[in-house]
């Protein structure tokens, strides 16, 4: 599956990223970074803190506008779009961010409905069909009718999870699906992925860096470290590959620490005022 | 150390004054922006675009948490800023023996300047506060990102309705106050300064004048569209989790008044211009 996954056929690609470079400030976040996001695949972002990979991730979904470089999603090229143009991209595409980001004002359901409702002219009968639906498919079903605050933290993703797919997206995103979930609620959600993939046919973009999950759902992986990619290609081979930080990413090992005694002393006494 | 350069406290004056100014100007033309987006979804859009119309029920709902429900205590606060202002007068007026003029005094101020100003204030520290609150708690838990990536602009379903609704209410309120405060003005007068029921009335119809009634609500209108303004651009401009949330909140009662404090001088300056 290698090699043709990696480069696949030219219409069957999703996401194209080409040299993306972006800044914080003068700050260099993203420091030219390429990669292709392919129809049907489970692709992984995944790097430490700090990595920028969270930032990558709204460059794609059009909430961060890149300093350099461009990026194609369904072959349009987002940059130069107008908030008009980006509408029917938007609906195209499905976003589940951290904590779930469900408006506290509406129930569950209403929440699902929102997108059907603004978008759709369908009767109300066949929303709530919907809406029944898509929350029985994230195991949440009879929870319509709760304000978001009554759900646990799990429970407010995976109705996230639900409204991000009431439009029956065709590339769904997920901004670190496990973090604050337990291993068990995690290791749902990582079904639930799999499960969109396999059952619905979406393509699937995860930003994470936990390991267990990377290993069970991804297809393809990019790995960052400091806004460089250090890696890119089908997770076996990444999982070989020698690079000692993706090595270390891997295995899991802490930074070395080397230090210097002497620096470590100089940052000690750093603006005690000797010399000034 | 070596390569650190000696600044006097001057130049460093100056750079803190030019820092200030650069502020102030990129904060006008953020909020200037965001003005023209106000605009663009509030009256172009729904006529321009599909599926872009005002969210009336929204509006509706913001509405009632604007004004219905400020109703007691803007009702309460100018009934006694109605009396004051009866009693303040009475003790000035008796000493050239005009006792009966309190019935002007009370109805012109109450008009012209309390009612709509009181009514303002109350509403920048009810509302304009929870704009600020509700839209910077929404930009923290990324539901303002949500709504972009599924195409709903935050401004066209957030906002709008809630300038409308303030835009609308705060004029209503108004009105509400300008009636409780001379009705306060009234009774305190027909039962503290002993003067006759009928004559308060008859003094107060003659002394109000439909010019100063619609020149106070002009006044209120644009003070609901600044406390909206400023209960928006602030919430959506919130950084820093909670404790930022709640700096902003505290900001946005302070900008409010303040703008509305300044608003009302402008406009008094010019109707007396006028007159």
């Amino acid at each position: 599956m290698a090699s043709e996954a990696i480069n696949g056929e030219a219409g069957d690609v999703v996401v194209e990223v080409q040299n993306l470079v972006t800044y914080y400030g003068t700050r260099k976040i993203l420091k030219d970074v390429s990669f292709d996001i392919h129809k049907g695949e489970i692709f992984v972002i995944l790097g430490g803190s700090g990595s920028g990979k969270s930032t990558l991730l709204r460059h794609i979904v059009g909430l961060l506008q890149p300093s350099e470089g461009s990026i194609r999603v369904f072959g349009h090229e987002t940059a130069t779009m107008t908030e008009e143009e980006w509408q029917p991209v938007r609906r195209r595409m499905g976003v589940l961010f951290q904590g779930g980001a469900l408006f506290n004002s509406l129930t569950v359901g209403e929440n699902v409905a929102l997108p059907l409702r603004e978008y759709t002219d369908l009767p109300e009968a066949t929303i709530g069909i919907q809406v029944r639906m898509k929350l029985g498919l994230v195991d949440l079903a009879g929870f319509e009718d709760l304000k978001p605050d009554q759900l646990s933290g799990g429970m407010k993703k995976r109705a996230g999870l639900a409204r991000a797919i009431s439009m029956d997206p065709e590339v769904l995103f997920f901004d670190e699906p496990s973090a604050g979930l337990d291993p068990i609620a995690g290791a749902g959600l990582d079904d639930l992925i799999l499960r969109l993939r396999d059952t619905f046919g979406m393509t699937i973009v995860v930003v994470t860096h936990e390991m267990e999950s990377i290993k069970k759902i991804a297809d393809r992986v990019i790995m960052l470290f400091q806004g460089e990619p250090t890696a890119i290609g089908p997770l076996e081979e990444v999982m070989k590959t020698d690079h000692p930080k993706v090595r270390q990413f891997f295995q899991r090992h802490a930074d070395d620490e080397k230090v210097d005694p002497h620096e470590y002393l100089e940052y000690l006494t750093a603006g005690g005022g000797k010399e000034h | 150390m070596a390569g650190k350069q000696e600044t006097s406290p001057g130049i460093e004056a100056l750079a803190a004054l030019g820092r200030v100014v650069m502020d102030a100007g990129a904060t006008i033309r953020n909020a200037a922006g965001l003005c023209r987006e106000m605009a663009y979804w509030g009256f172009l859009a729904p006529w321009k675009r599909e599926r872009s119309g005002v969210r009336w029920e929204s509006a509706i709902e913001q509405g009632v948490r604007v004004g219905w429900e400020a109703i007691f205590i803007v009702v309460i606060i100018n009934f006694f800023v109605g009396m004051i202002s009866a009693l303040q007068s009475a003790s000035l007026l008796k000493q050239f023996g005009q006792l009966l003029l309190v019935a002007n005094a009370v109805a012109l101020s109450m008009t012209r300047e309390l009612g709509p100003l009181l009514t303002a204030i109350i509403v920048a520290g009810r509302s304009g506060s929870a704009f600020t609150a509700e839209i910077g708690s929404m930009k923290m838990a990324e539901e303002i990102d949500a709504l972009t990536t599924m195409g709903l602009n935050p401004v066209r379903f957030l906002m709008v309705p809630r300038i409308l609704a303030m835009m609308i209410a705060v004029p209503i309120l108004t009105l509400i106050a300008d009636f409780m405060g001379i009705f306060g003005g009234w009774l305190l007068s027909v039962t503290v300064v002993d003067l006759g029921s009928w004559q308060y009335i008859r003094h107060t119809m003659d002394a109000i004048d439909m010019g100063d009634v619609m020149r106070g609500l002009t006044k209120s209108f644009v003070f609901g569209f600044l406390i909206a303004m400023t209960g928006c651009y602030l919430g959506i401009k919130v950084e820093g989790g909670a404790e930022g949330v709640g700096r902003s909140t505290t900001n946005s009662v302070v900008v409010s008044i303040f703008l509305i404090i300044f608003a009302n001088l402008v406009f008094t300056a010019f109707f007396y211009a006028i007159e």
